[in-house]
């Protein structure tokens, strides 16, 4: 108890009391409308999506293609059960998000004996298979769609669950079961010869990551009014995938400023369609050719690195010549 | 390494900049409407344009703002509405739901334009009708032909929300009245693409017309998105005797249905929607010979003689090097449909505007004249459309 209530995490959750009193103020005065509300919550949901698939691929180093699949799962099954079933939302949002986890549960145990871009190749197809079975499933609508949701989510809710998301995955990271996680990532021999149940460890990875995956997915359906496969294809899974490369394999940090940086650029550029793509695009290749590594690293923005930096920028950073 | 420090710098600097920007734009000092009232006041009208101008679904949204740009020169040459020029805010939604919402109440909340025009195709509108309905701002698209665009599942109508085009079980429907009472086929085989419901509902409504009308469906065949051989299914349809295909799809895979129905050796007639509307790849993919007898439903024939049409044909080919394609036509009338309203409400009050729009009688545009329906569709006629022997469209007939 003492541990838990030690100052950094004090200030920690502080800090997140603050950032969320802070803009549920501005909402409040009206200076953030409607339009700052919903890329807000884009932002959140990108987030959720982009930290789980960090502890997939980049803390346990399976890469994954079918993170869209899983967000897939818990969008259209929370759904369902608001819709058709009547269920209050945020019961059918958990609900979602679990049978998400389940179906990781179920990818993983029989795909993860597979590496690198075998595995890739199967997340893939499963991301796929999810796609074309809601495609034809009649009773979500098939290609046309569910459409209908109402919009239940609220600014409140979402960063919340964005805070629980990076908390959860945060704490696991940094026990016993997130070091074993790294020493998959890192080298699966010594890790077996040091008596850690690698399949025990990439499954655990792939649930919870799926878990949060639907839980991003529930929000989506329960904030954009409707759903429809083409959604959530191969391309969705590759733009959260980039996130994660972006701000760093193996930094939870690294994530959430990906997230909250690409979804800006977005928006910039929703008036440029012409050249859309291609400013992102170009945008994407300086970051990596000056930032191999993504924004972060897989270094963690804390208090320690800002005083780091601050030392540092006595001789010579971006500010003098 | 100092080049890379500049570099780095540059990009900061563009990203800063570029945020400054967005931010700039998002405050509701409405762009270049010029005054914080946004849309309505001032010296010039604002007007949003959402469409679908990257992406997978690109090719629909270009077509679209091609033949709304030129009604818009025209309009603004001509005294634009209510003694003001009409400025358009455009933006592109990538053919992504999320983004369609994200863009829709951009317009109507940040920019504060008086109604909004598009999305192009129907998932992004249905995501966009409760926008509209809550910012109380009326949405115009032209060619989302999804039926629960407009009518909800109960039967309540979105207000607020309207369209001028028809809707796919229509099409279906008259393409099934064509079918039976014109070509007197008795037996037709359908050819579905099963991941769009474009098709699927357009096939729906066919098979019912079709089989109220005494017509029987002998085969009936699905495929997938992407799917380029149709030769077993179209060696059961030829076996089964079928004298009609009706292929409720895209241009893409039905110019190879046409395609490999000849090569096959198959004789009876091809029925198609207005996905087919692209006329030089259906010569260049199926040949006009295979085309002889294939016919398709559409909103807009190009080579039609009224004056209106005329002159957006002439103007069109100059700008570009194509065939009017329907969707330029419709985003064209979308266009002078808005205005019109505008006009006719006298003011630039969503609200106003919303009621005139629901009061259209008599529109005359290329696409034909209509009237506004109740469920907010357009009531108006379609043109079944043929091919000529050297590869040219002909007008075969217009039926409602």
């Amino acid at each position: 108890m003492k541990k838990l209530l030690s100052k950094k995490n004090l200030a920690i959750l502080l800090g997140v009391l603050l950032l969320y009193g802070v803009i549920q103020a501005l909402i409040s005065l009206g200076v953030l409308r409607t339009f700052h509300q919903v890329n807000l919550i884009t932002i959140c949901i990108s987030v959720i999506m982009a930290v789980s698939l960090n502890l997939i691929t980049g803390f346990t180093g399976q890469l994954t293609l079918g993170h869209a699949g899983f967000m897939a799962v818990g969008a259209y099954f929370s759904a369902v059960m608001t819709v058709k079933w009547g269920m209050y939302f945020p019961v059918s949002i958990f609900c979602g998000a679990v049978l998400a986890a389940v179906s990781g549960a179920l990818i993983g145990l029989p795909t993860l004996r597979l590496k690198g871009d075998y595995l890739a190749i199967a997340t893939l197809g499963f991301g796929e298979v999810i796609r074309v079975v809601l495609l034809n499933t009649k009773y979500v609508g098939g290609a046309a769609g569910l459409f209908g949701i109402p919009r239940l989510m609220n600014w409140t809710w979402v960063f919340f669950a964005a805070v629980i998301t990076v908390v959860v995955i945060r704490n696991l990271l940094w026990s016993s079961y997130g070091r074993a996680c790294i020493s998959v990532r890192e080298d699966e021999v010594a890790a077996e010869l040091m008596g850690i149940d690698i399949t025990h460890y990439k499954v655990l990875a792939f649930s919870v990551g799926a878990f949060f995956a639907g839980l991003g997915g529930g929000i989506y359906a329960h904030y954009f009014y409707g759903l429809q496969p083409g959604t959530f294809g191969f391309m969705k899974s590759i733009d959260y995938l980039v996130m994660v490369v972006l701000g760093g394999l193996g930094s939870v940090t690294g994530s959430i400023l990906a997230a909250v940086v690409l979804t800006l650029i977005n928006v910039v550029l929703q008036q440029f369609s012409a050249i859309r793509m291609i400013l992102y695009a170009l945008l994407l290749i300086l970051i990596m050719i000056f930032r191999p590594q993504g924004l972060m690293g897989s270094k963690e923005a804390s208090l320690e690195l800002f005083r780091k930096l601050g030392r540092r920028s006595g001789h010579g950073s971006l500010g003098s010549k | 390494m100092n080049m890379r420090k500049v570099l780095a710098a540059l990009l900061v600097m563009t990203f800063v900049f570029g945020l400054l920007a967005g931010c700039g734009n998002s405050s509701g000092a409405g762009g270049n409407a010029g005054g914080t009232a946004g849309g309505g006041e001032g010296d010039t009208i604002l007007l949003g344009v959402n469409f679908e101008l990257s992406g997978g679904l690109a090719a629909y949204g270009q077509s679209k703002i091609n033949g709304l740009k030129i009604a818009l020169d025209e309009i603004n040459a001509a005294g634009g509405v209510l003694g003001k020029q009409i400025v358009l805010k455009e933006y592109d939604n990538k053919g992504d739901n999320a983004e369609a919402v994200n863009i829709s109440t951009r317009l109507m909340g940040e920019d504060k334009v008086i109604a909004m025009m598009g999305p192009v195709t129907s998932g992004r509108v249905m995501a966009s009708v409760d926008v509209a309905k809550q910012f109380q701002v009326p949405m115009v698209t032209g060619t989302g032909t999804s039926a629960g665009i407009t009518v909800n599942e109960d039967g309540s109508v979105n207000d607020f929300v309207y369209r001028i085009c028809f809707i796919d079980p229509y099409q279906g429907t008259l393409a099934a009245n064509y079918a039976a009472d014109t070509l007197a086929v008795k037996t037709a085989a359908m050819l579905v693409n099963q991941s769009d419901d474009y098709s699927i509902y357009m096939a729906e409504a066919f098979k019912k017309t079709f089989e109220e009308k005494g017509g029987q469906i002998v085969e009936s065949s699905t495929f997938m998105e992407g799917d380029l051989d149709f030769k077993a299914a179209l060696t059961k349809i030829k076996s089964s005797g079928a004298e009609l295909i009706f292929c409720p799809n895209y241009y893409e895979p039905d110019a190879l249905i046409a395609k490999q129905a000849q090569e096959l050796g198959y004789d009876g007639y091809l029925l198609g929607g207005d996905g087919w509307d692209n006329l030089d790849h259906l010569i260049k993919t199926a040949g006009a010979d295979a085309l002889q007898k294939a016919f398709f439903i559409n909103h807009y024939f190009p080579g039609d003689t009224t004056e209106k049409n005329q002159n957006f044909v002439k103007k069109y080919t100059e700008l570009h090097t194509d065939t009017p394609p329907s969707f330029a036509a419709l985003g064209y009338d979308l266009m002078y449909f808005v205005a019109d309203a505008i006009e006719r409400a006298g003011t630039t009050d969503p609200v106003e505007i919303n009621k005139a729009m629901a009061a259209t009688t008599n529109f005359e545009g290329v696409t034909g004249s209509f009237a506004m329906g109740e469920n907010h569709d357009p009531i108006k006629s379609a043109m079944v459309i043929g091919y000529t022997a050297d590869g040219q469209y002909k007008l075969v007939d217009k039926v409602q």
